[in-house]
């Protein structure tokens, strides 16, 4: 366990996850490899980055330090969501098969909760990963699939199939699909662009609906 | 002063009968006197109408006994109802006052009149009428509008504020009053502890009725709305629960640890029960529906009956009604409107809201006639010692409270929102009803004259106090647009990648339990509960749906207004060929075709929009031509073009 934790998370390593995800780390991943320097008391209680390290290892089932799209694919209640595929592919980066605990993290940090004090903080820097408009573009890859900037109405019509089920047909499918694109779209060329997609959302509390409270 | 008309025309008749036919008018004196000191309801029957009788046929004959119950009944009803049209009249008054003091104040005057009518105490809200009769449909409305994705969204918070500050206020509220209650100066050291606690058990229960009606008018956001709503409907459990407990305390020699024990496991037993009592006559209620395909006009009333039935199933257990109608309401709403037609689905709303309106203005009219009498005991100090107490607890409640549930949760309180939460927490009629069914003993005067002035001032007070200070805060009020398909698809969207993330990560947050319910819902319940051939349909299909029907009945209407589109072109497409439109075919007969051609085409009804339109406007060139003779009648030709000039502006 010491020395595998050691292949995957040198500590230099942990300090750009740290400091790309913004998330913390408790005090045992300190034990858990004599590599790791030793951190300063960063007194949390939740060891976050160690749960999801676990749950990490649990579902590399090669042992390999990454995960493919097999081991994804492998989680049951994933195989029956509508959007199981196109969620999985987000994790990959362009090109890739394999993701490793820094692409995991980076993706799941996404879903980190956007706290008061950080709304303010170092407008200079880097947009942190979770911010609202971070979110939403994560939301919009997943729509547009040939990453064009466009929902077309053809991707709209995959999402809707996969969402609405079995029993509506083609006809029916493809109205609602035009009486979506016709509330959202602005500026006339029957696509829904990122602009539109976040006006749609303007009432949707973003930042509390995509975020996952462990993450914190 | 409907109650004194009701009495009095027939009074005045039978004088008048009696007169014209004989009669001595002194019977009838004898009559009215017997009458008058008859204070209560329907209870004392006159014996002396035999003595009425004469040795003459009479034309009228009036018996009063044989329908004064349904009389009285139907009078204060139509009361309630007439001084509810009486505050809307005046468009100014319930913008500052919300209904529920004005109906009190009603309550105030009537109960002064049948007062000093009387001078004897009017009469008092009957417990069981009230828990029996007035409140399961006030609940059962809620139970069923509840919109449920805000609710379960906040289960957390509203579970913990409705278990955890009841029992914090009641025991908060009950020892600093025997606190109090130990000041020699104050005359109170005969109430006990127990009594003490008994009193602050149902003094500190917040109240649904009064929540619902002054809420309801200052349109807050909804997670705010469903927090102070949520709690004040599941806080039920654990009032009857700490009622029924001190109550058999009081019965019992000594108090054991294991009584307390017992009261403990009892909460779980009454909370959960009673949701299980609601669950399985909601699945029945959802299965029975399925087989109204026949049948549809009874359809509404399986939902009220079983409804109904489980509320009293649980009282009979001594469960928690409440919440045994709201998990029946709940669970069988999204079956019910699946399986019901659309005219049931109509009638179901409509007689709900309408009970339920008539329920809350009689529990508040009631509650200002008991307020007058002799039924009170006037000790100041501790009376205000309660108001006070009551505040304050709940305002540290809700704070400590709070604090934990920003610590575990994305879906934090603003500190606006607890403000508003712990103002908002109003008594209402069931602490009275609870009051009135202490045991006799010394003191209880005292509480009910404290319990009548807590209400009076929360809701009077706070009720209306809360709108300007809700302004005042700026807090974040309900949007006001109406929903669109986008943004259900989008919302839809969200779950499946919240749920699919959480899957991921392994964590079991509410969109995996959310979606695990999905998944049984579908495989199981819904093959069980709904009809065959009916499967239920995604949210996006009902909403695309519920849309265009609006849409296309907006556009039928405006279609109408040009007065003329004809027959032929609409049954053209139906395949019956007909003859030359006339100008003036009967716009009851278009308008059916529309309604069916849409029952049968929903989805064809965005690419018949600009067919029907076209059309439309054919047959106005058409109806222009055949009234050139008549052009020079400026009025109709610019009534024409104005109605033609709004349907192309309308949005297609």
């Amino acid at each position: 366990m010491g020395s595998r934790a050691s292949t995957l998370l040198r500590d230099e390593e942990l300090e750009e996850i740290k400091k790309e995800t913004g998330c913390e780390f408790g005090g045992e991943l300190v034990e858990t490899s004599h590599h790791f320097t030793d951190f300063e008391a960063f007194n949390v209680s939740h060891s976050q980055i160690t749960r999801l390290y676990s749950r990490f290892t649990s579902l590399d089932k090669g042992e390999n330090g990454t995960l493919s799209r097999e081991d994804f694919q492998r989680i049951p209640e994933l195989a029956i969501n509508p959007l199981g595929d196109r969620i999985i592919n987000a994790f990959f980066p362009e090109g890739e098969d394999q993701v490793n605990f820094r692409g995991f993290m980076r993706t799941l940090a996404h879903f980190r909760p956007i706290e008061d004090n950080e709304k303010s903080k170092d407008v200079n820097g880097p947009e942190p990963l979770n911010s609202r408009s971070n979110k939403l573009h994560f939301a919009f890859r997943l729509y547009d699939l040939d990453k064009d900037d466009k929902i077309s109405r053809d991707e709209l019509l995959q999402v809707l199939r996969m969402m609405v089920g079995v029993n509506i047909s083609d006809e029916q499918l493809g109205s609602i699909a035009d009486r979506t694109i016709q509330e959202a779209d602005q500026d006339g060329d029957s696509a829904i662009s990122f602009t539109e997609f976040v006006k749609v959302l303007e009432k949707v509390d973003v930042e509390q609906k995509m975020s996952i409270r462990f993450l914190h | 002063m409907a109650h004194r008309l009701g009495l009095l025309l027939p009074l005045l008749l039978g004088q008048l009968c009696s007169q014209l036919l004989g009669t001595s008018g002194n019977s009838m004196l004898h009559y009215w006197n017997l009458k008058a000191e008859n204070g209560s309801w329907g209870s004392k029957r006159i014996q002396d109408n035999a003595s009425v009788a004469s040795a003459h046929t009479l034309l009228f004959s009036l018996d009063y006994q044989h329908v004064q119950t349904p009389f009285e009944i139907t009078l204060w009803i139509m009361l309630a109802s007439l001084a509810k049209i009486g505050f809307h009249l005046c468009n100014k008054i319930p913008t500052v006052v919300p209904e529920s003091c004005l109906l009190i104040f009603v309550g105030l005057i009537m109960g002064g009149l049948i007062y000093s009518l009387n001078d004897k105490s009017p009469p008092v809200m009957n417990s069981d009428i009230f828990f029996l009769y007035l409140l399961p449909p006030i609940v059962l409305d809620a139970g069923y509008f509840m919109p449920s994705r805000p609710f379960f969204e906040n289960i957390g918070t509203i579970l913990l504020y409705a278990v955890v500050g009841t029992m914090w206020n009641a025991f908060g509220i009950g020892l600093s009053l025997y606190g109090i209650c130990q000041v020699k100066l104050f005359n109170l050291k005969d109430v006990s502890l127990l009594h003490n606690l008994w009193f602050g058990s149902l003094i500190a229960a917040v109240d649904p009725v009064a929540v619902l009606s002054v809420f309801e008018e200052i349109h807050v956001n909804e997670k705010l709305h469903i927090l102070v709503f949520g709690e004040s409907l599941l806080n039920d459990a654990v009032t009857v629960v700490l009622y029924k407990l001190f109550k058999s305390f009081s019965e019992m020699p000594s108090i054991k640890s294991l009584d307390i024990l017992a009261g403990i496991g009892k909460f779980f037993l009454v909370g959960i029960g009673g949701i299980f009592i609601g669950l399985l006559f909601g699945m029945i209620a959802a299965f029975t529906t399925r087989f109204t395909k026949t049948i549809r006009v009874i359809e509404p009333l399986f939902v009220f009956l079983y409804s109904y039935l489980s509320y009293l199933t649980a009282e009979m257990f001594h469960l928690s009604g409440i919440v045994a109608i709201i998990a029946c309401a709940m669970s069988m709403k999204r079956y019910v409107e699946a399986n019901i037609s659309q005219k049931s689905h109509t009638t179901i709303k409509y007689f709900m809201k309408m009970w339920s309106s008539v329920s809350d203005t009689l529990i508040f009219i009631f509650l200002g006639v008991s307020t007058i009498g002799n039924n009170h005991e006037w000790n100041w100090p501790y009376i205000c010692f309660t108001v006070i107490f009551c505040l304050i607890w709940r305002a540290l409640g809700v704070l400590v409270l709070t604090f934990f549930v920003n610590k575990c949760h994305v879906n934090t309180v603003t500190r606006k929102d607890q403000f508003i939460i712990a103002y908002g927490g109003l008594r209402g009629a069931i602490c009275f009803s609870l009051v009135f069914l202490l045991p006799e003993f010394s003191r209880k005067k005292l509480f009910i004259a404290a319990t009548t002035v807590v209400i009076l001032f929360t809701v009077i007070v706070q009720g209306m106090t809360i709108r300007p200070l809700v302004d005042l805060l700026d807090v974040t009020k309900r949007g006001e647009t109406s929903p669109t398909v986008s943004e259900q698809i989008l919302i839809r969207f969200f779950d499946h990648l919240l749920a699919g993330v959480e899957d991921i990560s392994g964590h079991w947050g509410q969109y995996y339990w959310k979606d695990k319910l999905e998944y049984l819902n579908s495989k199981y319940l819904q093959k069980i509960l709904l009809r065959e051939y009916d499967q239920a349909r995604s949210s996006i299909v009902l909403l695309y749906e519920k849309l265009e029907r609006k849409h296309a009945i907006e556009l039928a209407e405006a279609g109408q207004l040009v007065h003329t589109p004809s027959s032929t072109s609409l049954l053209r497409r139906h395949g019956t060929a007909k003859s030359v439109p006339s100008p003036a075919p009967q716009d009851q007969d278009i308008m059916d075709n529309i309604q069916d051609l849409l029952a049968t085409n929903l989805y064809r009804v965005r690419r018949m929009c600009p067919r029907l339109i076209r059309q439309l406007i054919q047959l106005t060139h058409s109806v222009l031509k055949s009234y050139l003779h008549s052009l020079t009648d400026s009025r109709i030709l610019s009534s024409i073009l104005t109605y033609r000039g709004a349907l192309l502006g309308v949005n297609i």
